[in-house]
């Protein structure tokens, strides 16, 4: 919040980092979901990441029960939700002892005075009645006491309610008061909760009049207190957006693939954190004939989504480290079957059940080396929450163009987090076709392939003319029975590799961000492109040579991947494992010696931490 | 309910011309033959049947027919089965499976494509043995029987097929015995028939590794007296000279002779396969020798909605009533705004 104080009451800044937290029922998650869709409405750049526990509901007012979300809003580009936070609105006080170490020198609280009595001082582990003392938090932070609790209890003395239901519309009214504090008109508000609460017109009445009660607060607080503006982006393309999260975005590229690819889409799943969501937005989509089934295990899913690709689906199947090795053995199958299945891991932090609600990087030699046998396939990663559409639009274009399993690397960042998505059209999205079998090929055997790219022609059940038995014990290059001959099996290897390296035909280009001519290589994968670039393009301000190259093609690598990294002097991979990227790199490319950074905690990069990193290698 | 009965086709256009690699001897071949016949009969075309099967002895079936087929991989057979049947409806599903590949390694996919009521047809091919992995004890085995991996006897209770199908809401269980062509027949064709996952326990000898285990059925001269071939709609009456029949006394099934003890043909029980209420067929499926009979034929025949059609009549409602039918009208109904 780099804002310029003039003595106007409204200060101009061009970013804020807002964190509504509270406990896991106060509805901070729907609250800071509809500030960012408001701010995007009104033209900035948002960014959004939620955090939340593990359990459905931790006991109430304790610090394991408090969940976060964070909101990230600009009038230039944001890459990140934010590293520290500029405003927190605290619903109790474990609210503000979990996020007191993120908030800036001169951010805001704002908190339920009412909540911050001795029983929710002891529940969240403080031993005074001053927990700001406690927490030795400096001066220039300003706190902002709002009793929310009365507020709110006057507010809705109109309504027919008992106390719980009053008291589930205070996040309402702290709502009202940010739309104040940053001069949002709440008029705007109304639109997204009339959408919410459309069949519950007495919800809808209740919600309403605690936000306009929480904006009236704030109007007249006025005197005290300065507001704040954020100029609508004018580097954001002209355009319809929407806000979406990473998991609805993978959804939403796998419906637009199958009806691009004129193929029905068969998602085989189940239940796991942080991918959850990608089998609910597909289940949802019936309307569209997505064909769902929430199998009865992790194998399950994958198998099914292999008898679908058999079938003539474009088949997926969504899941998380512990699932994406209980399917380890299913992509087997699927490489050596050559069929074509996306496989989109959201990985959390492991090993084992690890902290399922917590973002990481740790599943990429899973997913490069998890399997048995020789058995290459394509791997990629997304980089932001919207470009989760992309990635997994691509992912089901190389699957059917290439009669291969790919899987697509997210995580719980990305997943749950969400971003400005300009909307597309399906006619602007690449083509894709299928490498099936055309008619005049009768008689083909199941290993027949195109011997310049080494594709398979694959039919389906239901062709006349092409009937052939598929299996996972391998064949003869020629005839496609069953063959253990030592030098075929050597030839099946190779061709099924040579398949996936002639991927690298259709990737594009490793690109460089930031100083072309840089000290500094930066190399980073998947979801932390946006704390890496807005690292470097910081640094690069202030007049240091730095460049980002960032990977989203994993396996194969583009092309130019050597050339550009051996142009570097010293080049720093940073991810969220031990050094994976970096190990796997060091494995392609001789004679260069990679720094590395990285974070093992459960939680994205600040860019920050980043900044001083670099720094201190350039120095 | 649909039958088949145009002879389109001949053998030739079913089976391949791969060489079969079942040992010489083994039960395998007459289920396979009996499943060529029933395919045949069926007047379905071979490129509108998929052939799915697991890992094992048996599991080597699609590669020795020329249908759709697909040899996956240990245990998932009914998952894969499951994703082809919904993926496309029209085609005709076979699972091939064993006693390990379907009730141990693949259990849970096992009852839950039943409790689903896929429309797919499982053949177990239970010869109560691990074969390919040369002689281990299955979960069908019976317990004391020395394997390889039981040198001292199991000490497991075997599964009952029957038992394990009908507690997963089995809607069609039929059982029947490798060298009995006209049993193996009939319960393909109902398997076939049936809308729903219709499994047909098939008793198979193997060879090498448990040769006999079937053989108190499967001797020609005693087989008459010691499996009752069931039917729906018939009485239960067995038995060489075709005099023994079952009957309830006490709530349990009880065999008897017809001429004794003033037992007439009347009051010999008449199969009901539709009912469905299974604690007379659970019973039925449960008989063991020397007291009782052995249940050959089809013992459960219940129509419900299978899966498939559920989903197929889910999307349609979903789409009757919705504006969004591509993927530009998702777009188009998403929550947006004009920067």
């Amino acid at each position: 919040m780099n804002g310029e104080m003039n003595n106007s009451k409204a200060i101009e800044i061009d970013n804020v980092v807002i964190r509504f937290s509270g406990d896991s029922g106060d509805g901070m998650q729907f609250t800071g979901t509809l500030f960012a869709k408001l701010s995007a409405i009104l033209g900035n750049e948002i960014s959004t990441f939620p955090d939340f526990p593990a359990e459905v509901r931790a006991p109430q007012g304790t610090l394991e029960g408090v969940s976060g979300f964070q909101v990230h809003i600009g009038s230039k580009k944001v890459y990140t939700p934010g590293d520290e936070v500029d405003v927190l609105v605290a619903m109790n006080p474990a609210a503000l002892k979990v996020n007191a170490k993120t908030i800036k020198k001169n951010g805001i609280i704002i908190f339920d005075s009412d909540a911050f009595q001795t029983s929710n001082l002891q529940k969240a582990g403080f031993k005074t009645e001053n927990p700001f003392e406690e927490l030795s938090f400096p001066e220039t932070i300003q706190l902002i006491p709002v009793p929310l609790t009365t507020l709110t209890k006057k507010s809705l003395e109109e309504f027919d309610l008992d106390n719980k239901k009053v008291l589930q519309s205070k996040n309402m009214v702290a709502l009202g008061l940010i739309c104040w504090l940053f001069n949002r008109p709440i008029d705007k508000a109304y639109h997204f909760l009339e959408k919410k609460f459309n069949k519950k017109p007495n919800i809808l009445r209740v919600n309403i009049k605690a936000l306009t009660d929480g904006f009236n607060y704030g109007e007249n607080l006025q005197l005290s207190i300065s507001t704040f503006i954020i100029e609508k982006s004018y580097e954001t393309p002209k355009g319809k957006y929407t806000s979406i999260n990473g998991n609805k975005a993978v959804a939403w590229g796998l419906i637009a693939a199958a009806e691009k690819a004129d193929k029905h889409l068969f998602l085989g799943s189940y239940p796991i954190t942080p991918a959850s969501d990608i089998m609910h937005e597909l289940a949802l989509r019936k309307d569209i004939g997505v064909k769902m089934v929430q199998a009865e295990d992790e194998i399950g899913g994958i198998t099914m989504a292999i008898g679908a690709s058999f079938a003539g689906c474009l088949a997926a199947t969504s899941t998380s480290g512990p699932g994406m090795a209980l399917k380890s053995e299913g992509m087997g199958l699927a490489v050596m079957a050559e069929l074509p299945l996306v496989i989109i891991d959201v990985m959390r932090s492991g090993p084992s059940t690890g902290m399922p609600t917590k973002t990481e990087q740790s599943d990429l030699f899973q997913a490069l080396y998890g399997r048995s046998g020789e058995s290459p396939l394509v791997v990629i990663a997304a980089s932001t929450p919207d470009n989760c559409f992309n990635y997994a639009y691509i992912a089901s274009k190389i699957a059917l163009e290439y009669i291969t399993p790919v899987i697509l690397l997210t995580d719980g960042y990305l997943g749950n987090g969400s971003s400005l998505w300009k909307l597309p059209k399906l006619e602007e999205l690449p083509e894709i076709i299928p490498h099936y079998v055309k008619p005049g090929m009768e008689g083909c055997k199941v290993t027949t392939r195109d011997e310049k790219t080494k594709i398979p022609y694959r039919s389906i059940p239901g062709m006349k003319g092409f009937c052939h038995c598929n299996g996972g014990l391998e064949k003869d290059y020629t005839t496609g029975n069953l063959s253990t001959d030592p030098i075929n099996h050597e030839k099946m290897v190779l061709a099924r590799q040579e398949k996936i390296n002639n991927v690298t035909n259709i990737i594009p280009d490793i690109q460089i961000e930031g100083n072309e001519d840089a000290d500094l290589l930066v190399v980073g994968w998947g979801s932390t492109y946006g704390h890496l670039i807005s690292a470097i393009n910081l640094l690069n301000n202030e007049g240091y040579k730095v460049a980002l190259a960032h990977f989203n093609y994993l396996f194969p690598l583009p092309k130019n991947t050597e050339k550009v990294i051996k142009r570097y002097k010293k080049v720093v991979v940073c991810e969220l494992n031990t050094g994976q990227f970096a190990a796997y790199l060091s494995s392609k490319i001789s004679q260069v010696n990679f720094f590395k950074y990285n974070r093992i905690q459960g939680q994205p990069f600040t860019v920050n931490e980043l900044i001083a990193y670099f720094k201190q290698l350039l120095s | 309910m649909e039958t088949y009965n145009i002879q389109k086709y001949t053998i030739a256009d079913f089976k391949s011309d791969q060489a079969l690699r079942w040992c010489p001897g083994c039960g395998d071949y007459g289920i396979y033959n009996s499943l060529l016949k029933t395919m045949v009969e069926s007047g379905i075309p071979p490129y509108e049947t998929v052939i799915i099967s697991g890992i094992g002895c048996s599991s080597r079936l699609p590669y020795y027919t020329k249908t759709y087929g697909f040899h996956t991989i240990h245990g998932r057979g009914a998952a894969i089965a499951t994703g082809v049947k919904v993926a496309n409806p029209q085609l005709t599903v076979w699972q091939i499976t064993g006693d390990g590949d379907c009730l141990a390694i693949g259990g849970n996919h096992f009852i839950h494509s039943i409790r689903r009521n896929v429309d797919i047809n499982v053949l177990i091919f239970n010869n109560q043995i691990y074969g390919l992995t040369k002689g281990q004890y299955s979960p069908t085995t019976k317990k004391g029987f020395v394997t390889k991996s039981s040198p001292y006897g199991t000490i497991e209770r075997p599964f009952r097929p029957g038992e394990l199908t009908l507690g997963a809401r089995g809607t069609f269980f039929a059982r029947t015995l490798d060298v009995d062509l006209v049993t193996s027949q009939m319960a393909m064709k109902a398997a076939l028939n049936h809308k729903g996952t219709s499994v047909v326990e098939c008793l198979v000898n193997c060879i090498i590794f448990n040769n006999g285990a079937h053989d108190w059925l499967s001797e020609k001269e005693t087989r008459a007296d010691r499996t009752i071939v069931l039917e729906h709609g018939k009485r239960m009456i067995f038995g060489r000279n075709k005099d023994k029949g079952l009957i309830l006394e006490n709530n349990e099934l009880k065999v008897v002779t017809i001429g004794e003890n003033n037992i007439t043909e009347n009051d010999i029980l008449i199969h009901d396969a539709t009912t469905t209420d299974y604690s007379l067929q659970m019973k039925l499926a449960l008989m063991e020798g020397p007291e009782m009979p052995i249940a050959l034929g089809i013992i459960r025949d219940v129509e419900e909605e299978t899966f498939e059609e559920a989903m197929e009549g889910q999307i349609k409602r979903v789409q009757s009533s919705s504006s969004v039918k591509t993927f530009d009208d998702l777009i188009a109904q998403c929550e947006q705004w004009e920067i």
